[in-house]
């Protein structure tokens, strides 16, 4: 710059004094002309104060517009053409300014429309990611539960209330006689007895009518279909969501290499005008840092290998043992329960033992595997997955004996079946033909509340799984109510009562148990998905549910809970959770998959009344709905001949996406790692050189410097490399009644190195000491530093 | 048409008297004042105040033709109407103090208290080093000039690189150009406000010195400093102040 100036001045001078302009100095004056523009339009960039720039911008003006004279393109035309073509450029970039404007707001808005966002933020800023990702996960799952929700609810229930036959009309859809008078009592209907077992909620409310109403709505089709694709939607949303976790996980690798420098940065937000906002930040802000540290840590922990490996394998077996007993007395209770329900008069305890066994397992297991769990010494991120998975397993225990009660209570009332169906035929036979004598005037037809029906076990699973959603959400919100916040509540108003501390003593505060709330989530929806097929209702209630509960747990974590002791990171793919959940949603397929394929629908209630099995309906659908030869091509398809060729090609599809992706995956790990080899050479090679000047500028000032100590000081500090060395560069320093001697004799060698290049100081060599020394002494102002 | 130093002519003058409307005298008197190369006239800018002037005489009409030769403008990434709204702000923060009047060239800063409790930096952990980076002395009281220095590169317009060079002066607390230990210490602090131990905050310092630290000197140059926030995803957003 200062050149340019120099030289503009030169070529001034002579224009001044008239001189002809030749053709060299003509085009050395039009290029300073456009430099000059240039630095105009520029100059809000520059890194200058406001009084600088002005100067500069006052000189090239004044240049611009003396030359551009001087070259014979009118006086100040040119000049004003283009600052009025800047001035264009100006409007147009307000206006791009205000197109950013309205992105930012949109974003915001946009950001604003995610329910919960908020909240979960304060949440994730006070109690890390890893409690934060439950509620991500929570309000997923409500989002798919809507869904659900919308499909079943527009599908099914609403075609059946506006065009179904109405209450009372058909026996299904009435009450018997001999529950009638106690239908509407309180106690009947919170058992989902009464009122609610005859209505469209559960299964057996349908009716076996092909179509319905003027629009001749195929209901029974639309039941089975809606049935599918609850499952269906489910499976892929979930498989979805785990594939963009991965993508989106292996997408950020860039960060991975600046992580706290990027916390440290640019983390804080200079938009906050906030005091609020900015409290949450500063927390927000620790926390992440404790993430990262833990993280940090866990990654340079040098143990006992073999120490840690043997405690692995213990904290394995003995959790194993646990699991195994525990099966074992589940095993073992049902095996007695069976036989407690053939007897006659069996006591309380008898007939309840199985849910008193479960509960009692479910209570004090999670706690025994963390305390097995903390043998492993794992980072608490894998450890909460090992946690998960054990807790899991102990749950399918739970899962397994609820499925196997079931069964029994359907297999017993499909034995009944059988009978019933005759004494309603024998019923209705003698109902017609006590007549009597004037048959001319046919009897009309019983009252639908006294003809006998059967057991339909389809409404009592689907009642069965209604009772174990709401009592489960009960039990969930009374233990967060008693356990969290009333703990929370007696140790906070207790403490300046009693002889100990209690909020860091016994009780304390209560942490979130995210492995159990997670878990309890996951099976939750199992029951759901196992539920639907039979209460329609029910994912109407888990949708309340789930609303409800985001409101209740959010309010109580941030009531009454304390963060973790080791705040970390949740894993930045949900993808476990989500594992879990698909095998989950896998396993509540089978059951509905095995009543739906191979046990006969009831037959009084029911959209599939009547049938020999429930996927009859789309036979039927075929055959009656479609053209013959679309019937045809279907029975072709349904044909096992093309089946497991179709499987089998499936499963070699798998297998050639699978090592596709798996060589695909080792090609970008093979390319980070190059990056990071090359980031390493570059450093590498900077440092080397940085080294070279240093001893070059050395050597120079070896020769010129006369001063002893200085040269001694010079020469000792770039190539501290030795731990003696620093030792006695630091009595140097520390030496008696000399430091400002010292210091004024290091301060002109250390400004010459931080002019040249700077010194290399090995980080990890344990010299933090001179290394700061050396910063601090560079500083020239280092008397002026700031004190807070 | 004699002068050339001053950057308008004549004809752009009698424009700038059309379309803002301002009194023959006032004109008369900014002409005066823009033929002086006088040191504080370069210092306050003259042309600012005519705008000031005939705002607060509630004369001005917007004419984009009358406002392109406004040098703050080329200086900083604002319209005319955010640099009226932000001396505005400027004035307000002591009325007393700070003149309407700008055409006497009046040497006047605000100090840095004041500075420091505008809404948009109050909550700042960083406030005390923005005032002392921006200001002219580096004590933190500021001029017009440093205000609208400040709120320019702190604006949406600014390029990466100009925001980049002046979080690495607020950085810098010791201002020896290099972001050494202490300073990363110092921000630490700041950001987390001391909740972390002395040994986590020497931990996050080293891994920081580790990370970006790119010829191994132990401290962070402007080079590095760039060559980091280069790769940073949410610099820009973050280092942004709305006014």
């Amino acid at each position: 710059m200062t050149l340019c100036i120099a030289m503009s001045t030169s070529v001034a001078s002579s224009v001044s004094t008239g001189e002809s302009l030749s053709e060299e100095e003509m085009a050395q004056i039009l290029e300073q002309v456009e430099e000059k523009k240039k630095l105009i339009a520029t100059m809000r960039n520059k890194p200058w104060p406001m009084a600088k720039k002005l100067r500069e911008l006052r000189e090239a003006q004044a240049f611009v517009e003396k030359y551009e004279g001087a070259l014979g393109k009118g006086k100040g035309k040119h000049l004003y053409a283009y600052r009025m073509l800047m001035t264009k450029l100006r409007v147009l970039s307000v206006s791009f300014q205000k197109w950013i404007k309205f992105k930012r707001d949109f974003d915001n808005f946009k950001t604003q429309c995610i329910p919960w966002e908020m909240k979960i933020k304060d949440i994730e800023s006070h109690f890390g990611s890893s409690v934060a990702s439950y509620f991500i996960f929570l309000r997923w799952m409500y989002g798919v539960n809507l869904v659900l929700f919308a499909l079943i609810f527009g599908l099914v229930i609403i075609p059946e209330v506006l065009m179904g036959m109405p209450y009372g009309s058909i026996p299904r859809k009435t009450v018997p006689r001999a529950e009638e008078e106690k239908a509407m009592d309180f106690a009947v209907l919170w058992d989902f007895e009464g009122y609610i077992k005859y209505s469209a909620l559960f299964y057996g409310y349908y009716n076996n009518q092909r179509t319905i109403g003027w629009l001749r709505y195929r209901l029974p089709m639309a039941y089975f279909m809606v049935g599918v694709s609850v499952f269906g939607y489910s499976l892929m949303i979930v498989i979805r969501s785990m594939a963009s976790n991965t993508q989106g996980s292996t997408g950020e690798g860039e960060s991975d290499n600046f992580t706290f420098s990027f916390k440290m940065f640019t983390s804080w937000d200079y938009l906050i005008g906030n005091s609020e906002t900015a409290d949450n930040k500063y927390v927000s802000i620790t926390t992440s840092f404790k993430e990262s540290i833990v993280d940090e840590q866990e990654s340079n922990k040098e143990e006992n290998i073999h120490l840690t490996r043997f405690l692995r394998v213990l904290a394995n077996f003995l959790i194993l043992c646990c699991l195994c007993g525990s099966g074992y007395l589940i095993y073992f209770v049902v095996k007695r329960s069976q036989e407690f329900s053939k007897m006659q008069n069996v006591s309380w305890y008898e007939r309840n033992e199985v849910e008193i066994v479960m509960s009692l397992l479910g209570m004090f297991c999670p706690p025994l595997f963390e305390t097995i769990a903390a043998l492993e010494n794992y980072h608490p991120r894998t450890g909460l997955k090992w946690q998960l998975g054990r807790i899991f397993a102990l749950f399918l225990g739970n899962l397994y004996t609820f499925l196997l009660a079931l069964m029994d209570d359907v297999h017993l009332k499909l034995s009944n079946e059988e009978k019933i169906k005759n004494i309603t035929h024998w019923t209705l036979f003698n109902y017609y033909n006590s007549s009597g004598g004037n048959e001319s005037v046919p009897r009309p037809p019983p009252h639908p509340a006294d003809v006998p029906r059967g057991s339909c076990w389809e409404t009592a699973v689907g009642i069965e799984f209604m009772r174990l959603t709401v009592s489960d959400m009960l039990v969930t919100y009374l233990t967060i109510l008693v356990g969290d916040f009333l703990r929370a509540c007696f140790v906070r108003f207790m403490n300046h009562c009693w002889c100990w501390d209690l909020e860091a003593g016994f009780p304390s505060y209560a942490e979130f148990d995210i492995s159990g709330n997670v878990l309890g989530l996951i099976f939750n929806q199992g029951m759901i998905w196992m539920g639907s097929f039979y209460a329609p209702g029910l994912v109407g209630i888990n949708v309340l549910r789930l609303l409800t509960s985001m409101y209740f747990q959010c309010w109580a974590v941030m009531s009454s809970n304390v963060p973790h002791e080791r705040v970390f990171k949740a894993s930045r793919s949900n993808n476990f959770y989500m594992g879990l959940l698909l095998l989950v949603l896998f396993l509540s397929l089978l059951p509905v998959a095995y009543t739906v394929m191979s046990l006969p629908p009831s037959f009084d209630c029911g959209p599939f009344s009547g049938k020999n099995r429930m996927y009859d309906v789309l036979h039927e659908t075929i055959e009656n709905d479609f053209p013959k030869f679309l019937g045809k091509i279907f029975a072709f398809l349904a044909n096992p001949g093309l089946i497991i060729p179709a499987i089998l090609l499936m499963f070699l599809a798998i297998y050639y996406l699978n090592s596709v992706s798996k060589s695909l995956s080792r090609a970008n790990a093979q390319l980070r790692k190059k990056i990071q080899a090359l980031r390493e050479v570059e450093k590498n090679h900077k440092s080397i050189k940085g080294r070279a000047i240093i001893t070059n500028s050395e050597d120079t000032l070896k020769n010129s410097s006369k001063n002893a100590t200085q040269l001694q000081l010079t020469k000792e500090e770039p190539t501290s490399y030795s731990p003696s060395q620093i030792q006695t560069m630091d009595k140097k320093v520390k030496g008696p009644g000399s430091s400002s001697t010292n210091g004024r004799a290091s301060q002109p060698t250390s400004r010459h190195l931080v002019g040249s290049q700077p010194p290399r100081v090995r980080p990890d060599s344990g010299q933090p000491q001179s290394q700061t020394y050396i910063c601090r002494s560079a500083s020239g102002k280092s008397t002026k530093r700031p004190h807070n | 048409m004699g002068n050339k130093q001053t950057v308008f002519t004549h004809e752009q003058l009698e424009e700038y008297q059309v379309g803002v409307g301002v009194s023959p005298e006032l004109a008369q008197l900014v002409w005066d004042a823009g033929s002086q190369e006088s040191p504080q006239s370069l210092v306050c800018d003259i042309r600012l105040s005519v705008w000031v002037w005939s705002d607060w005489r509630g004369k001005r009409r917007d004419n984009p033709e009358a406002s392109w030769f406004l040098s703050p403008q080329d200086c900083t990434f604002f319209t005319r109407k955010e640099i009226m709204r932000l001396f505005y702000r400027y004035q307000d923060l002591a009325p007393q103090l700070v003149p309407l009047d700008y055409t006497t060239c009046p040497e006047v800063k605000v100090p840095y208290e004041l500075i420091s409790s505008m809404p948009e930096l109050k909550d700042n952990p960083f406030r005390q080093r923005i005032a002392q980076v921006f200001s002219q002395d580096g004590d933190g009281h500021m001029t017009l000039e440093n205000f609208l220095d400040m709120f320019s590169v702190m604006s949406e317009m600014a390029p990466r690189d100009l925001k980049a060079y002046y979080a690495f002066k607020i950085y810098d607390f010791n201002n020896d150009d290099y972001i050494c230990a202490w300073d990363l210490e110092q921000t630490v602090t700041r950001l987390t406000r001391g909740e972390l131990s002395a040994e986590e905050v020497t931990l996050v310092c080293e891994k920081v010195l580790d990370e970006a630290d790119s010829d191994h000197d132990g401290r962070l140059s402007l080079e590095d400093f760039q060559n980091m926030i280069l790769r940073a995803p949410d610099f820009l957003s973050t280092f942004h102040i709305r006014i």
